[in-house]
Formats: structure tokens, C-alpha cells, sequence
């Protein structure tokens, strides 16, 4: 005879362990930070190499600098630079009484970034058995992307731009986090293995209910040839936000910034 | 993750965690109506996940402290990443004071957590009004709380 046994669900007796209600916790917390944020959006691309944190950082200036708060989180926790481009890489962080204060880079952008964390020249590494870490790290990892978006003391902000990694996990861990899927900023260099690779990107944060904001081309005019920016936007339905040259002079950003 | 005791059909309730210092964890859960207790053992990958969770097997008492499982858990941490505050807040709450050994424990603690985990020894004494923290007192702290690796 099988053993009569009720199912997890069945079981509701309040328990001092907890542990869905300790996650639960978690999401409100989280979405208590961000309540006084406008709008949280990523820089995302499936590829690697097209300069998604440099038109972070600039974006985020010509914003800051058009009278907006504007923070910026470093969501490239193995490969942080978008805080050195921001001039805030060795800030040190101040620890508040349930936050941690985001570092002020330049125009005033708020920051918190791995690289202000991390001893110079190491990698992200973690604590623990390292065998098989393969079933932890990206446990890991997703909870300090949900530390550094609930615990730091974000303040009122119109923007909170946040620079992902390439590919997909990351983009895919916010969308369990956030209490909404976030506004999405695709960055795509001109050639066609770009133009391929950010298809993906916006395939997935179409599927996942993302507004799609737009794309912006970098390195234009460059040794990089293509149609990749007019490919995606005819294909998506998506505005082409800019073109930045391999040159770009100061108004490039204005002009991105007024079409964000 | 629950305990059926299936002779009684009653949820199991939570009753103490033991961390022996080697990356495992036991915990043990008791039936309200039988009285039996079993122990789940996790060895230190699955210990690891739970750590990676955010999350505590058996709960805590005291709220997280900012960036915890970051500062708790990321080994490669620059000593002086934070500046901690000075004030009633910062580990050195006024009637508490740290025995030498005590002293001398938190010194081999790496600075990249040393604030944060000087502040829950001392927000877990001053909740149970003890006045003095020794290396009994942090042993008692780190088991109750679950501070694993700290």
C-alpha cells in the first residue's frame, strides 16, 4: 500500500523556517526600492563587444546632464567597466543602516558597480565548495543582482539604466526579479553576425513582454559594415534611437538622451 | 522544502540548525504530535545553494543586513570596498564591549565583511542583553543565525 502523503502545498501550517516567505520577502523589498524609480531600463545585446557599457555611461550623462537622476547598476558582475567609464571604478561604498549609498560618478550619475567591490585585478569568485560550482554560481549571481538593486539606497530617480552582459541570462534573471519586465535599449554594431545575435536578444525580450525601445548602432563608420540597426527596426517595428560614429562628437549623446 | 510526519499526518516545525564549520548543515524538524525528530543533512554544494538563495534553513531573527549574501559570500572582496558608519549603528553599541579573544577572532574576519558581521554579533547580543561578546557568544550567534563561512 502506498504511504498516504499530502502534498507540498497542502501543508500550510506557519513554520519558522519560512522559506517562501523569505523569498517573498525579498521581491518586496526589492520592489519597495525601486518604487520611486521612473523607469528601470536595460542595455542589452546578445553580443559581446558592441559597446553597450560606453553608451551606458554616455546615455546615462547626457540624461543626468539634461537635469535627470539618473543611476546606473553595473549588471556585468564578472566584467564590470561601466563605473570606470563613469569615473566612480575605486568609490568606496557607504553602508547605511538597511542600504548601502550608490557611489556619485561623473554628472552626478549614481553608481554601484562589481568593480567597486572587487580587489583589483581578481575575478568574481566566490566562497564555497568549488566542485561542481556550476550548481550554485548563477544562484549566485542572480542574488547579487537582487542585492544591488534592493539594498543600495537608489533614491528617487527618473532613470535607472542597467548595463548587462552579453547574452541572455542575465536580462532573463531580471525578468524573474522586477516586479515588470523591464524597457529594453539594444546596442548592435552595422555587420550581419551582430544583426543575428541582437535578433535574438530582441526575440526574447518580445517574448517576455519587454517595451522595446529602440536600437542604437555603434561604431558606425567604421571598418564594420552592414545594415544591422535597419534590419532590426524594419524587422521589430522599433525606432532606430542613433547611429553613434566612431568619432562621436557631445551632441550624439543629447540626441540619444532627448529620444530615450 | 517541508517534513511530513506521515504516521501523524502533521507538518513538521523547524526546531534548531547545527553548523559544524565543515560547509555542511543539519537541521532538525520535530512532529507537534508524535514528538519524533529528523535531521535533514545537507553537504556543502547543497549547503552552498541554499547560502546562494539568500535564504536561511530554519529562518533568522535578526533583518538582513545590506548586501549580505554579496559581502558574505564573494572571496575575492577588496578590504576597504565600504565605509561602515560610526555611531550606535556600528557594531560598538554603547554597554557592549568585545572580550580580547573576541577582539582578536573578528581581526582574522577579511575586511570586505568584517563591518557587516561585527554588526550582527552585536545587534544578536544586544537583543539577548548580553553585555560582553566572546568567541562562545559569536559560536551561539553563528548557528542560530546561519551565518555559514562567517
Amino acid at each position: 500500500m502506498p504511504l498516504n502523503i499530502r502534498t507540498y502545498h497542502e501543508l500550510t501550517e506557519p513554520d519558522r523556517s519560512g522559506l517562501g516567505e523569505q523569498i517573498a520577502g525579498q521581491r518586496r523589498r526589492l520592489a519597495t526600492r525601486l518604487a520611486a524609480v521612473g523607469r528601470v531600463i536595460v542595455v542589452m545585446s546578445g553580443k559581446g563587444g558592441v559597446g553597450k557599457s560606453f553608451v551606458t555611461a554616455h546615455l546615462a550623462r547626457a540624461l543626468a546632464r539634461a537635469g535627470r537622476a539618473v543611476g546606473v547598476l553595473d549588471a556585468d558582475l564578472n566584467g564590470p567597466t561601466v563605473a570606470g567609464l563613469l569615473e566612480a571604478g575605486t568609490a568606496r561604498l557607504v553602508v547605511g543602516e538597511d542600504a548601502v549609498l550608490p557611489a556619485t560618478g561623473s554628472d552626478g550619475v549614481r553608481l554601484v558597480s562589481m568593480a567597486q567591490l572587487l580587489t583589483d585585478g581578481q575575478p568574481l569568485a566566490f566562497k564555497g565548495p568549488q566542485a561542481e560550482s556550476f550548481v550554485w554560481r548563477g544562484a549566485a549571481e542572480a542574488g547579487a543582482l537582487r542585492e544591488l538593486l534592493a539594498d543600495v539606497a537608489w533614491g528617487t530617480l527618473d532613470v535607472l539604466l542597467l548595463d548587462l552582459p552579453p547574452g541572455m541570462q542575465r536580462f532573463l534573471e531580471l525578468c524573474d526579479l522586477l516586479p515588470a519586465p523591464p524597457a529594453v535599449l539594444t546596442v548592435t554594431i552595422p555587420t550581419p553576425e551582430s544583426r543575428d545575435a541582437v535578433r535574438r536578444a530582441l526575440r526574447t525580450a518580445q517574448e517576455r513582454g519587454s517595451p522595446l525601445l529602440g536600437v542604437v548602432e555603434n561604431m558606425v563608420g567604421g571598418p564594420f559594415a552592414g545594415t544591422a540597426a535597419s534590419d532590426l527596426a524594419e524587422e521589430f517595428g522599433i525606432p532606430v534611437l542613433a547611429r553613434i560614429p566612431w568619432h562621436p562628437a557631445p551632441d550624439t549623446w543629447h540626441l540619444l538622451a532627448t529620444r530615450v | 522544502m517541508k517534513f511530513l510526519c506521515v504516521e501523524c499526518d502533521r507538518q513538521m516545525a523547524f526546531e534548531e540548525r547545527q553548523l559544524p564549520g565543515d560547509g555542511t548543515l543539519a537541521a532538525a524538524f520535530r512532529c507537534p504530535k508524535c514528538g519524533r525528530a529528523v535531521a535533514l543533512l545537507t553537504n556543502p554544494m547543497e549547503t552552498q545553494l541554499v547560502s546562494s538563495l539568500g535564504v536561511k534553513i530554519g529562518g533568522t531573527t535578526v533583518p538582513a543586513e545590506p548586501l549580505e549574501t554579496i559581502r558574505g559570500m564573494v572571496a575575492t572582496g577588496r578590504d576597504d570596498a565600504f565605509t561602515e558608519p560610526v555611531g550606535p549603528s556600528d557594531g560598538r553599541t554603547v554597554g557592549l564591549s568585545w572580550s580580547a579573544e573576541a577582539q582578536e577572532r573578528l581581526t582574522r574576519v577579511p575586511g570586505f565583511v568584517r563591518g557587516m558581521v561585527k554588526k550582527i554579533y552585536a545587534d544578536y547580543a544586544k537583543e539577548r542583553g548580553i553585555g560582553e561578546i566572546t568567541p562562545a557568544v559569536m559560536d551561539a550567534a553563528r548557528t542560530e543565525l546561519g551565518l555559514e563561512g562567517m
